[in-house]
């Protein structure tokens, strides 16, 4: 049991880290850009809003830790706690999808969508395409980003759904405790998206 | 063996949770406490300028955050060291295709006739236009490629897919 | 050799006739297409690599028809856009829906678990997802095919990729899907690894074979997400335009060569560390010695998959890539030659003074030694800086490639079904027609590669359709090569389907290896061994005669 309970978390911790790369690889093209074009990624991240962008921090952060408590209460068979802050958790990423989802509306209706949506700025401006580029990242991080909270909480439904049955006790908690791995790598992205789009630019 | 290693850890670790039960739960609530107040110091730094150091400021603050999520929340303190390896490779292995390219663009030289500086030394703002000028008015290819022997081997561009025609990237590069 | 397992039952059943094997254990196609028995998905991987192997291979032979002439009209057969999309498919089959898969997914998915002493590998269930993963991705890459093909060259550059015509993205996605199915595959060996050694199986207890799809597993969990991530970057290039990677709109394309490199450099050591993998089984068990500096070749291979990941801008000198940048990288890249030098040293050496036996994988694995040798040394050629202006995307390449990827890693995989063969289907083939199919193997390879070496040091450029008429008789030769090599791999193959009609009268133990997977019945059982196995004794230990061996049994 503890061995499969072992090799369980270590094959975890592999894929967490295809995911870090996934966007690590994002990060490095964000930064190499970045230094090709610092006044338009400057100018250019002055459209996002860094209150939002906080809110959905605080947000982030407190589920993770939820999270943590959930799969603590799991690891001492207590079924109720466990299922409440799964809840909590689970209301927490959709808070986060919520104001992601106004976040994008209100930018898609200013023409900040990169390539060739982007009509923000005229073409023939200088400043145009550092500020496309931009965008170009700063949509396919954090959209690759919400797609992982949405998949999150499919996971997390399902999990919820498994515990209300009684499935998990301090003997056998596995899949709340990968689970919550995700969830907290999924906020620790978070953690280096939230400075670099939204307060460095 | 391993395994025996590793399995006095998580019997300890969980141990603890059974007879404290009490004590997951205040050094959650600290290490959130600890993550809050961290965002506050990114958010309130960014309103102060400290020009090219904001970025490593920023960098540095979210790295003491991520490794206090994943020291306490993911439990790194008291899990298997391999674990830990994983997540710090991974940084490394980031770090290094950074450096690396880091280390090629930083370093280009325009090598076409009317240049030989370091394309980094040009100044940042006018790095990025210089570049679109140079695309849309094709400079040659820089002399050195033309040395090729054989017949027929015009196109030094790597691994061009088609035989010929096709856009090149910008020869500044 | 009751002297390597002790179990109380070890051997015991073996004499009275054979169990139920894992082939016979359940019945039905859907007893196959939910199987989380690891030998059945090595199965069906072996066979989906067979079969993908041949659509590969008219591809090339396609590709070989049409440079039989150097001067096409207008009327040729197959027109020059054809013919990019032959090169194109021919490369991208073979690399990701052959090469990656074919030693891990096949016979690593089928050996390592046996090899550990393991009942199964770590993540059984995951493992059966995988396969099907892969079975979506191969399906998205035929899709492509069928809907009109892809011309970009295997390597997706920009900006060709992001403005040609044609099903790039699904391609690029196809591409994407099968890299999570060899990413999965790779978790699962190193969590089987880990966890699932026998007792009394230490680190340096493991078979050659496992510390090499190790590593293998090691650079396919670190690398594939990166280019999985550059070729979604690519596809919404092409969707929206989003100019990451395009010049003109304030990206980088050389970014985008710097990205897939990252990855495909070590990627070509996902494809040449199995073939090793396997030629570090067969070479001691064909030589009936211990193997020769084991733990430097164990080494050899995490080193291998480190120093990979330092090197890959040596696929960019010419790109505009800076001159510091490249001088690096060319240094580095000759760091790497240093760990493979050292596995061909120790092979050889585990040779020197053996007790040969040129059984048929033996055969495969000594041409391995000739062409792999060939292929990295040419490598060397490309990795010094200045004599690669001349040979960059040259025949030159080409053939380099093929000798470390074809002669390496594909002859080792044919080396490996041949050694195999009688564990995974319980018969043995006619030995005089598979030892024809190998030395036909060679000798067209090098009729069909060194032509090449010599074109391409003359300046002949890859990926072209019409070349000068003092080429041709390389050319010629080189489609002659390619139709020896064909006869030789469609007589292996039939040899080996022909065995299958026989009873089924494989020895547990044809080769008297030394390795756990000989020490069960062939084929193995549902659950691989009746007890666990607990080993007491190094790999490749020939030190105890094999008769007392046999006594013991
Ligand atoms: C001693 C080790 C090796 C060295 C130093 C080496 C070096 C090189 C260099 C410098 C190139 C780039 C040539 C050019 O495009 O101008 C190259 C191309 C290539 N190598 Fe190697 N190589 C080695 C081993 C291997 C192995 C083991 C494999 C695969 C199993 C491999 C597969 C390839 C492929 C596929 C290409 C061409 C990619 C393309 O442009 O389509 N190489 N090699
Ligand atoms: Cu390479």
């Amino acid at each position: 049991m503890q061995q499969q309970f072992d090799a369980s978390k270590l094959g975890m911790w592999l894929f967490l880290a295809t995911e870090i790369l996934l966007f690590g690889v994002l990060f490095v093209g964000f930064g190499l850009s970045q230094g090709r074009w610092p006044e338009e990624f400057k100018q250019a991240h002055h459209h996002l809003d860094r209150v939002l962008g906080a809110f959905n921090t605080v947000v982030l952060l407190f589920s993770s830790f939820t999270m943590v408590m959930a799969v603590n209460s799991a690891s001492r068979s207590k079924r109720k706690a466990t299922i409440n802050y799964l809840i909590v958790t689970i209301l927490c990423a959709i808070a986060f999808l919520v104001v992601k989802y106004f976040e994008y509306s209100h930018k898609i209706h200013e023409g900040l969508l990169p390539g060739q949506y982007f009509t923000y700025l005229a073409s023939t401006d200088p400043m145009a395409k550092g500020n496309s580029v931009f965008f170009g990242f700063y949509f396919m991080m954090t959209g690759l980003h919400g797609f992982h909270i949405f998949a999150g909480v499919v996971v997390l439904c399902l999990l919820l759904k498994e515990t209300i049955k009684g499935k998990y006790n301090a003997a056998y908690y596995t899949p709340v405790d990968l689970v919550g791995l995700y969830w907290h790598i999924v906020d620790l992205i978070w953690i280096y998206l939230f400075p670099l789009l939204y307060l460095i630019g | 063996m391993q395994a025996t290693h590793h399995d006095s850890h998580h019997h300890q670790h969980h141990g603890e949770h059974a007879h404290h039960p009490h004590d997951g739960f205040k050094q959650y609530l600290a290490v959130l406490g600890a993550l809050l107040v961290l965002t506050m110091i990114t958010v309130g730094a960014s309103y102060l300028d400290f020009g090219a150091a904001n970025i490593v400021i920023a960098v540095l603050i979210a790295t003491v955050k991520a490794s206090l999520v994943a020291l306490f929340f993911m439990h790194l303190k008291d899990d298997n060291p391999v674990n830990a390896m994983i997540l710090v490779s991974c940084f490394l292995f980031l770090g290094l295709l950074l450096t690396f390219c880091l280390l090629d663009i930083d370093t280009r030289v325009d090598e076409s006739p009317t240049g030989k500086t370091p394309i980094s030394a040009q100044g940042p703002p006018s790095l990025g236009r210089e570049q679109t000028s140079t695309d849309a008015a094709p400079k040659p290819r820089p002399g050195w490629i033309d040395t090729h022997g054989g017949g027929g081997h015009g196109d030094g561009s790597s691994a061009a897919p088609a035989p010929a025609g096709q856009p090149q990237h910008a020869p500044a590069h | 050799m009751a002297d390597i397992l002790t179990s109380p039952h070890a051997g015991a059943d073996v004499h009275h006739g054979k169990e139920i094997d894992y082939i016979e254990a359940k019945k039905g196609i859907w007893s196959w297409m939910s199987t989380v028995d690891h030998k059945r998905l090595g199965l069906m991987y072996f066979w989906a690599v067979v079969a993908n192997f041949i659509v590969g291979g008219i591809f090339a032979l396609l590709v070989r028809i049409t440079l039989l002439t150097g001067n096409h009209g207008d009327n040729y057969f197959i027109n020059a856009e054809t013919y990019n999309r032959f090169f194109t498919l021919h490369g991208i089959v073979m690399v990701f829906l052959v090469i990656i898969p074919s030693v891990p997914a096949a016979l690593g998915n089928f050996v390592l678990p046996l090899m550990l002493g393991a009942k199964d590998v770590a993540f059984p269930r995951m493992n059966l997802a995988s396969f099907w993963i892969y079975i979506v991705g191969w399906t998205m890459a035929i899709t492509a095919i069928c809907l009109g093909m892809v011309d970009t060259g295997w390597t997706f550059y920009t900006p060709y990729s992001s403005t040609t015509n044609g099903p790039v993205s699904l391609m690029a996605l196809a591409a994407f899907t099968l890299g999570f199915s060899s990413i999965f595959t790779g978790i699962n060996f190193i969590a089987t690894v880990h966890k699932l050694r026998a007792p009394g199986m230490g680190w340096f207890d493991m078979p050659l074979f496992v510390w090499s799809i190790y590593s293998t597993s090691l650079i396919q969990v670190l690398a594939t997400p990166v280019v999985g991530i550059t070729l979604v970057l690519l596809t919404i290039e092409r969707a929206w335009g989003i100019g990451v990677f395009d010049a003109s709109k304030g990206g980088d394309p050389v970014l985008f060569q710097h990205f897939f490199w990252f990855y495909s450099h070590p990627a070509v050591y996902i494809m040449i560390l199995p073939g090793m993998a396997i030629i570090s089984e067969i070479i001691p068990t064909f030589s009936a010695k211990t193997m020769f500096g084991y733990k430097a070749v164990a080494y050899s291979s995490v080193a291998i998959a480190l120093i990979g990941f330092l090197v890959w801008g040596h696929h960019m000198f010419p790109s505009g890539q800076s001159q510091l940048a490249s001088l690096v990288f060319s240094f580095l890249t000759f760091l790497v030659a240093i760990p493979s030098g050292i596995k061909v040293f120790n092979w050889l050496a585990t040779m020197w003074r053996g007790n040969i036996a040129m059984d048929t994988p033996m055969v495969w694995a000594v041409s391995f030694l000739l062409l792999f040798t060939i292929g990295g040394l040419t490598g060397i050629f490309l990795g010094s800086l200045s004599t690669d202006i001349h040979l960059h995307d040259t025949y030159f390449v080409v053939a380099h490639f093929h000798y470390v990827m074809m002669g390496g890693t594909i002859t080792a995989f044919l080396g490996g079904v041949h050694y195999w063969w009688p564990k995974m289907f319980g018969r043995m083939y006619n030995e005089g027609p598979a030892k024809i199919a190998a030395y036909l193997y060679f000798i067209g390879f090098n009729v069909l590669f060194l032509s090449q070496f010599v074109m391409g040091s003359n300046g002949m450029p890859r990926r072209y359709y019409n070349y000068l008429p003092e080429f041709q008789p390389w050319h010629i030769a080189s489609t002659v090569g390619s139709w020896i090599i064909a006869a030789g791999l469609f007589l292996a193959l039939g040899n080996l389907l022909a065995s299958l009609r026989k009873p089924k009268d494989a020895p547990d133990n044809p080769w008297k290896g030394t390795t756990l997977e000989w020490q069960t019945q062939s084929p193995p059982i549902e659950h691989n061994f009746h007890d666990q196995p607990v080993l007491h004794r190094a790999p490749y230990d020939y030190r105890t005669p094999v008769s007392v061996d046999r006594e013991i049994h």
